[in-house]
């Protein structure tokens, strides 16, 4: 075992070696082959045969074979087979075994990489088989599409030339097109001559023909009347003169200044019809727009400048009812600015209602700024419903507990516990009412503040058109001394400027609010939306959030006092806690808590 | 709906007088003037030679009997039977004679269009009018009877001479932009002269009373143009027939188009209802749908019966193709009428003879068409009623309204082939003609309309 562990070593590391030097093997061996083939063709003849006579070794020659195979061996580079001990070879068997075994070993490499050389040939004779077989077709390939190419060519040039001639004949035929207009015009031209011509021999052979008949004296023509007759309007004929021509002109001027007085009067009446109907539309959306307006008026503060707005308005109306007797160009483009400015407020209104209906059928209604009414009602009620509820329980548990209580306590104490607990009740409601009044007046505050700037953006909006109607007006009439329309537009651009503070200020504000009293802030535009459901479903919303509001309230209490005792990371439990509470707090924690 | 005795007449002349009162039929040499009630014969005159031409004056105080092949005019008195004119034109011939609005003065137009003659029945002036333009309607007298406008041709250019019937004078006179002017016609309030160019181009032009051109229209180019002209009675509308097939409504304030009315092949607008005129030997299945009237005992028994039905739409209308090759194709709008209160159109559109189509003035629509069996010949409006009566050349007589249609056979002797129709100034009466015979129709004003008519089912 421990020999063949040898001999496995050096052939897997002779195998090693033939692997690193395979190349030069490779190129070794082919040419090898055939000088020995050339050398020994005997050998594999003699060795079919084993015939004696042309063995290679016979009993007389070995010491010859031996030096030979040693030299051989010895060339080929194997150790020696025979050691010259006393000048006679001897030869050593393990050695030559070793070369045998060598020999064989090799022998029987050099045949699987031959078998291996065998395959890869066949294989790589296949493969080029292959190849040539799809060389083939390609070239038949080629050929074809060749082939294809050319016959496309062929049809591209006859496409070309056909289009060449194609070309040619709508060129001639253009030209022959131009001929026959030519041809047509000259034609007419000729024409219209002969024609002339013909005219006006036919208008001489006329004159001619009435020369003729009058110089004829023609007997015929005549008229027998028994007795002449009187003018169907009894009157006598008159003479020609200047004066009946002149009588005439006026009659006719008369008749045209008749006709068109007419038409004026009707289109005066038609006018005044349309008028009629565009009073009544503006007055229509006015009433409309302004019914909008009063719903939002409620706790407005400004409600003098809406007064005056809506006076304003009226002012407009009065004046368009007197246009419409005056119908003077001012006026009509006075109405008709009006009804623009309303016609746009109504769309916008129109608008704004539409995409309200939109968002109310994606769902999203519990976010918007206006909830229908029978939202409002159905939360109201359940909210009330749930208060009964829990009201209920209250009540059922301290019946339980009072039950529990009396039974070991007396009626006395039993008293007190109860007062007691009706205190304690008392004192957070109160608790609770007062927090609810803070955040109410908050809200309330915001939402002034909204519909503050709401109505100045409108009270300017309108000031801006009143001011581009009144400079329009200007225009039109510059007699008319309107002079005071200037001190309103100046205080609507201080409150524009006085506008852009209070907005940042709301901002700062409003995260310190719930999230929903923000989503509905920036959301709602006060004109748009009556002011009492809002401020209902806030009512609502803080009410459901009470519970939520006392736990916070309480432990922040606590937590601020905690906070100034103790260490500072409980100070980040706090800054969670009251984020809920004012954001301005939080912020002030944030920068301190890096410190 | 009764029906008159027949009378004869010859050449389709018989003509009621302007007041209503009476009716004036030619027969040959003769004219029979009747009493429109009674149809007693009031008069009877005898003119020289056969007439072509009757007409009354103004005030139904004479009657013109022209006989052109003579060159003679004669006129009749009412009042006064013994009292006779007699106008000879002599050598220059004559082709066409009229009264004068005011019923006093005869206007003849000479052979070769050479001038016209105005002969006067108060004076003895004789007034000539050169330069007369052959053409469609040279001549038109508006509707107050003050003014004539007349096309006249001079330097191979048109004209137009504005005359005041009351003297003859010459009011205006100008020239118009036209190649060839193919006539003039007045709007009914007077004011406003529509003047159209021949067929070869399409242009209407119109003018005021004192020759100012108010505005020129021209829908397209090249292709035939104008086949016929019509003015709504409030003066509101001027429509334009032409052979595109189609009516163009232009307004009296801008001039503009308002919209043009096609007559297309197939009908599928649903605001319009197709009558269609049946024979009666159709299955009278379709009680409810159809609209027939039965027609009074006496008639004879090889007549057919025909009826209308309301056809579901959408439908076609059947064509006749015109020969290309034959000037004045048979194509095109060729005869137009506004009803008397300017609230419907109706047309005829040459190449569908069969069909009468009636428009809704108001809403700028097609209303109805009316399919009938045979071509139509004739069609008019009752001058009070919006109501519209047509023939075909049958024996029977259409009547549209819009609360339906329905058809009258004519209970006459023999076979009555209705040629042509003109109603009764009352509105109460239709005068039919036959080829030679012509009997008067009683339409009952109130109940025409509602008997045995029936809303379309729709």
């Amino acid at each position: 075992m421990g020999d063949r562990w040898m001999t496995a070593m050096p052939e897997s590391s002779l195998e090693n070696q033939d692997i690193s030097c395979n190349s030069s093997q490779f190129t070794i061996y082919p040419s090898m082959y055939p000088t020995q083939f050339a050398v020994h063709s005997s050998i594999p003849f003699s060795k079919n045969s084993y015939s004696i006579l042309s063995a290679f070794c016979s009993e007389e020659n070995i010491s010859q074979c031996i030096s030979y195979i040693n030299q051989e061996v010895s060339s080929l580079g194997f150790p020696a087979i025979c050691t010259e001990c006393s000048g006679q070879p001897e030869l050593n068997m393990v050695s030559v075994l070793n070369t045998v075994y060598e020999l064989l070993q090799l022998h029987r490499r050099s045949q699987r990489t031959l078998e291996n050389l065998e395959t890869e040939q066949f294989k790589y004779s296949s493969n080029l088989e292959h190849l040539q077989l799809s060389n083939s077709k390609l070239k038949d390939q080629l050929e074809h599409s060749k082939r294809e190419n050319t016959g496309l060519f062929e049809r591209e040039r006859q496409l070309q030339m056909k289009i060449k001639s194609l070309q040619n004949s709508l060129k001639n035929e253009k030209e022959e097109v131009q001929k026959l207009q030519n041809i047509i015009s000259s034609r007419a031209t000729q024409y219209n001559h002969d024609m002339k011509r013909k005219e006006r021999e036919y208008t001489k052979l006329k004159e001619r023909l009435n020369q003729l008949l009058i110089d004829k004296k023609d007997k015929k023509l005549a008229i027998e009347v028994l007795n002449y007759v009187g003018r169907s309007d009894g009157k006598r004929s008159l003479w020609k003169t200047g004066k009946t021509e002149a009588r005439n002109e006026e009659e006719m001027y008369q008749t045209l200044l008749k006709n068109y007085e007419s038409r004026q009067k009707d289109l005066m009446v038609e006018n005044a019809e349309l008028k009629k109907v565009l009073q009544q539309m503006k007055k229509e959306m006015v009433s409309i727009l302004s019914s909008r307006k009063h719903s939002l008026k409620g706790e407005t503060i400004e409600e003098s400048l809406e007064q005056t707005a809506s006076d304003n308005e009226e002012d407009v109306c009065d004046s368009s009812r007197e246009t419409l007797e005056l119908s003077c160009e001012h006026a009509r483009e006075q109405l008709t600015n009006s009804i623009r400015q309303q016609w746009r407020l109504l769309k916008d209104h129109m608008e704004k209602l539409n995409s309200q209906a939109s968002l109310v059928q994606n769902g999203k209604w519990v976010d918007n700024d206006v909830i229908p009414r029978k939202a409002h009602e159905e939360e109201m009620d359940k909210l009330k419903l749930e208060i009964q509820q829990c009201k209920d329980f209250i009540q059922t548990q301290q019946q339980l507990w009072q039950q529990q209580l009396s039974s070991p306590c007396d009626d006395e104490t039993a008293a007190l516990l109860n007062d007691c607990y009706m205190l304690e009740e008392k004192e957070r409601l109160k608790e609770e009412w007062r927090l609810f009044d803070e955040q109410r007046r908050n809200f309330e505050k915001e939402r002034k503040n909204f519909t503050e700037a709401a109505i100045r953006l409108g009270r300017e909006r309108k000031a801006f058109e009143e001011d581009r109607a009144t400079w329009l007006k200007h225009q039109f009439l510059n007699m008319t001394p309107f002079i005071d329309r200037k001190k309103p537009q100046t205080s609507y651009s201080h409150s524009a400027l006085s506008k852009s503070p209070e907005s940042e200020m709301k901002i700062v504000s409003t995260p310190g609010q719930l999230k929903k009293s923000l989503s509905h802030t920036s959301f709602s535009t006060p004109k748009a939306t009556p002011v009492k459901m809002p401020s209902t479903t806030d009512l609502h919303r803080t009410l459901r959030l009470i519970p939520e509001h006392r736990s916070f309230k309480t432990q922040p209490k606590m937590g601020n006092l905690q906070d100034s005792i103790l260490s500072s990371d409980i100070s980040d439990k706090t800054r969670v806690l009251k984020a809920g509470n004012c954001s301005i707090y939080t912020l002030s924690d944030a920068e301190n808590s890096p410190k | 709906m009764n029906f008159s005795e027949v009378f004869r007449h010859t050449n389709q002349l018989c003509r009621v007088s302007p007041d209503g009162k009476c009716l004036a039929t030619c027969v040959q040499y003769r004219l029979v003037v009747r009493n429109i009630n009674t149809l007693q014969i009031l008069h009877l005159y005898t003119c020289l030679d056969q007439i072509a031409h009757v007409e009354w004056s103004s005030d139904s105080q004479f009657i013109l009997c022209a006989m052109y092949k003579r060159g003679l005019v004669q006129v009749w008195s009412l009042e006064q039977p013994d009292w006779h004119c007699k106008i000879d034109e002599g050598s220059a011939g004559l082709v066409s004679s009229r009264w004068s609005p005011d019923g006093r003065h005869v206007l003849n137009t000479t052979e070769f269009h050479l001038r016209v003659t105005v002969w006067s029945l108060c004076s003895k002036s004789v007034s000539y009018i050169k330069y007369p333009k052959a053409c469609q309607k040279g001549l038109d007298f508006s509707r107050d009877g003050r003014y004539m406008a007349l096309a006249e041709r001079r330097d191979c250019k048109d004209h137009i001479s504005v005359f005041v019937c009351e003297d003859w004078q010459l009011l205006r006179h100008f020239e118009t932009d036209t190649q060839d002017l193919s006539g003039v016609e007045w709007s009914p309030n007077g004011c406003v002269l529509a003047v159209w160019d021949s067929c070869l181009e399409y242009k209407v032009l119109l003018y005021s009373l004192d020759g100012r051109l108010l505005s020129t229209y021209s829908a397209y180019g090249w292709s035939l143009g104008i086949k016929s002209i019509a003015w709504s009675p409030s003066s509101q509308f001027l429509a334009i027939g032409s052979y595109d097939e189609k009516v163009r409504i232009l307004n009296h304030i801008t001039w503009k188009k308002l919209t043009e009315f096609e007559h297309p092949v197939s009908i599928s607008d649903s605001r319009a209802v197709v009558y269609r005129e049946m024979e009666r030997r159709a299955v009278a299945g379709s009680d409810d749908l159809s609209i027939h009237h039965q027609i009074p005992a006496g008639t004879s028994l090889f007549s057919t019966q025909s009826k209308y039905e309301i056809c579901e739409l959408p439908i076609y209308v059947p064509i006749v193709k015109p020969d290309p090759d034959r000037a004045n194709p048979k194509i095109g709008v060729s005869t137009m009428a506004f009803s008397s209160d300017s609230r419907y159109l109706a047309t005829k559109n040459d190449n569908m003879p069969n069909n009468v189509w009636v428009w809704d003035m108001q809403r700028l629509c097609l209303l109805a068409v009316l399919e009938q069996r045979a071509p139509v010949r004739c069609f008019q409006w009752d001058p009070r009623r919006p109501r519209l009566a047509l023939c075909t050349g049958s024996t029977k007589v259409f009547l549209w309204s819009p609360g339906g249609c329905l058809s009258v056979q004519v209970p006459a002797e023999g076979s009555f082939q209705v040629l042509s129709l003109s109603w009764h100034c009352g509105g109460d009466s239709l005068i039919l003609l036959s080829k030679e015979h012509l009997c008067l129709c009683y339409v009952e004003a109130g109940r025409c309309v509602g008997v045995g008519v029936r809303y379309p089912s729709r």
